[in-house]
């Protein structure tokens, strides 16, 4: 049942095959919108998300925990649908809510409860019987690192601590898609650095998918591979991290003492695309050109580079555009 | 138990009927009920008067012992109708006592934590939520009412014989029908309040204040008015009218039965909407 550390060679050439087929998609938005009385909270949403780990990301009061409690069936969309999983929120809400694994935002545990009771709690709650659950929910904290505070009550943990259960409760019962609501909210730095190893950990595992909501850019930089933004109820963004951080690999920025027009009309004639401003020179590789090729056309025409960058946007600048748009 | 194996896997074994998910709720908050010694205790002291009834039964067989009391035996050893009706009453009293210390501690645990998005984010209705928890009371209250009511009648009826037992038959149904009844009303009123009041103490008081306050503000719209229709805020009255009428007990009552049942049929719907409106993951601000 659970993965030993010690994999086969056939059982890791299985899993890199798995890794290269492209994914189904996890979420399908069919214009989905949702209103509040005379509020609009989410307005036409369609795109289609299919990454192991996907960023939704926004601003506050943007939409993104309506959206997740909208496809979690707590919210009833005005209009439009949407999939999970390929199951239509509208029709097969309890099918879904089988499938997925909730960490909410807000303080959600039961303070007199220990975390092993209520772990267990929430896998029967789920469906496990009961010597399962027991067992997943062992399992479950142990992989979230409270082995040794599992039989403490919820009410004497620290914030980390209640963090790490509440993720603890979402993967007991083995959901497909997981969906962490802010999972880094109001935790000191190391803390933080322990959830999002913990949430790389289980990409990694490649047994499920995971939704990151998050208003922290670098929690969803970390983790996620694709990056839904949304703003006023609306999709502002729609970016796979993944594929841009691949093809911004052939963009540069280089910072050179001595260069001059011969330089760069050699780079140009490799087939690169060159812009200059002062000392700086940013390009675009053509294809089969290496950085060799150019620290070659350097060290012929005695030009000294100071610096070399891979010039991409962040998720900063990415998400900056996508509020200004 | 593999605790060894820290990395993330998921579940492939077999899953519980989805019918059965609301007896987890019943089992949990069971076990938490009976952490406190006090509601142990208050349980244990609700079997004092079945065995007392159990007991006058006995006794008001032994031939023997009633001959010392002259030739009729003494009034009260006389099982009849209004012998299960007083054991219906006392027991309904202790069935109210224990639900006003049992019952606030259901859901307002769960609404003062948040937890109710972790319930309802799994395949597990609002529903089956209220069902959980409702169950935990009902089978409690079941456990001081009606067994044991139907208990006595039972050991009565081998006793007393089969001609008691054929003219008599409807007390056991009366029994257990009037138990239900309360037993739906305290219930649906328990788990109402504790959806709507987070802390106990405050929900357990306006449980006690339902009862009291409202027989009270019965009295003075009675007063005031110069009528009967404040009787409909005493729940204690209205359950007595339609327990007397179960046990054909005459007395002059100011409503009839039917009013009684409809008012407590109001009551009922009160509570579930008030549940409706509360028990959900997360209230929508328009």
């Amino acid at each position: 049942m659970m993965s030993t550390a010690i994999q086969t060679g056939a059982a890791s050439g299985v899993n890199q095959q798995a890794a290269t087929a492209p994914l189904p998609p996890v979420i399908e938005l069919r214009g989905l919108s949702v209103r509040f009385g005379s509020r609009e909270i989410l307005r036409n949403l369609t795109c289609s998300l299919r990454g192991r780990a996907i960023g939704l990301l926004g601003p506050n009061g943007a939409g993104k925990s309506t959206l997740i409690n909208t496809l979690l069936g707590f919210y009833k969309p005005c209009s439009g649908s949407a999939l999970v999983l390929g199951h239509d929120i509208r029709t097969d809400t309890r099918k879904i809510r089988g499938l997925v694994g909730y960490m909410p935002e807000n303080d959600a545990l039961i303070s007199k409860m220990s975390a092993v009771s209520f772990v267990q709690m929430m896998a029967e709650l789920s469906g496990l019987p009961p010597e399962a659950a027991l067992e997943r929910a062992h399992e479950a904290l142990f992989c979230v690192g409270l082995a040794e505070a599992r039989y403490r009550e919820l009410g004497t943990y620290s914030l980390g601590m209640k963090q790490l259960a509440k993720l603890a409760q979402a993967i007991a019962h083995g959901p497909k898609l997981l969906i962490l609501d802010e999972p880094t909210n109001g935790l000191d730095p190391p803390a933080r650095q322990r959830m999002i190893r913990m949430i790389r950990d289980v990409r990694d595992s490649r047994q499920l998918q995971i939704v990151l909501c998050s208003h922290l850019l670098r929690d969803v930089e970390d983790t996620c591979e694709e990056v839904l933004i949304l703003n006023q109820g609306r999709i502002a963004h729609y970016s796979n991290l993944e594929e841009e951080r691949k093809a911004n690999k052939r963009f540069l920025e280089l910072e050179t003492y001595g260069a001059n027009g011969d330089f760069t009309e050699a780079i140009e004639k490799l087939g690169c695309e060159c812009a200059v401003t002062a000392n700086r020179l940013k390009m675009v590789l053509a294809d089969g050109v290496e950085i060799r090729d150019i620290y070659r056309i350097a060290a012929e025409r005695d030009v000294r580079i100071r610096r070399l960058n891979f010039r991409r946007d962040t998720l900063e600048d990415i998400f900056l555009k996508a509020m200004e748009s | 138990m593999a605790v060894y194996r820290r990395t993330y896997t998921s579940y492939s074994g077999s899953l519980t009927p989805a019918w059965s998910r609301f007896l987890v709720l019943f089992r949990y908050s069971r076990r938490s009920l009976f952490r406190s010694k006090v509601q142990t205790a208050l349980f244990v002291l609700c079997f004092f008067f079945p065995l007392a009834s159990l007991l006058a039964i006995y006794l008001a067989h032994n031939l023997s012992f009633l001959d010392r009391f002259g030739g009729n035996g003494l009034p009260f050893l006389q099982i009849d109708n209004r012998f299960f009706f007083v054991f219906v009453t006392v027991q309904g009293t202790l069935a109210f006592v224990l639900t006003a210390f049992a019952g606030p501690g259901l859901i307002s645990p769960d609404l003062a934590n948040g937890a109710l998005p972790l319930y309802f984010c799994r395949p597990f209705s609002r529903a089956e939520y209220v069902l959980g928890k409702t169950s935990v009371l009902a089978i409690l209250l079941s456990q001081i009412t009606w067994i044991p009511g139907l208990i006595l009648f039972v050991v009565q009826a081998s006793l007393a014989g089969p001609g008691w037992t054929s003219d008599n038959l409807w007390i056991a149904g009366s029994i257990v029908l009037s138990s239900m009844i309360w037993i739906v009303v305290l219930s649906l009123l328990a788990t109402a309040l504790s959806a709507w009041v987070k802390w106990r103490i405050v929900a357990g008081a306006l449980m006690l204040g339902v009862l009291f306050f409202g027989a009270g503000f019965g009295q003075a719209v009675n007063a005031v008015l110069r009528t009967q229709s404040g009787r409909f805020f005493d729940i204690g009255y209205l359950m007595g009218t339609v327990w007397s009428s179960l046990f054909r007990i005459d007395s002059e009552r100011a409503m009839t039965s039917i009013g009684a049942w409809a008012a407590l049929l109001i009551y009922c719907g009160i509570c579930l909407a008030l549940l409706v409106r509360k028990v959900r993951a997360y209230e929508v601000v328009r």
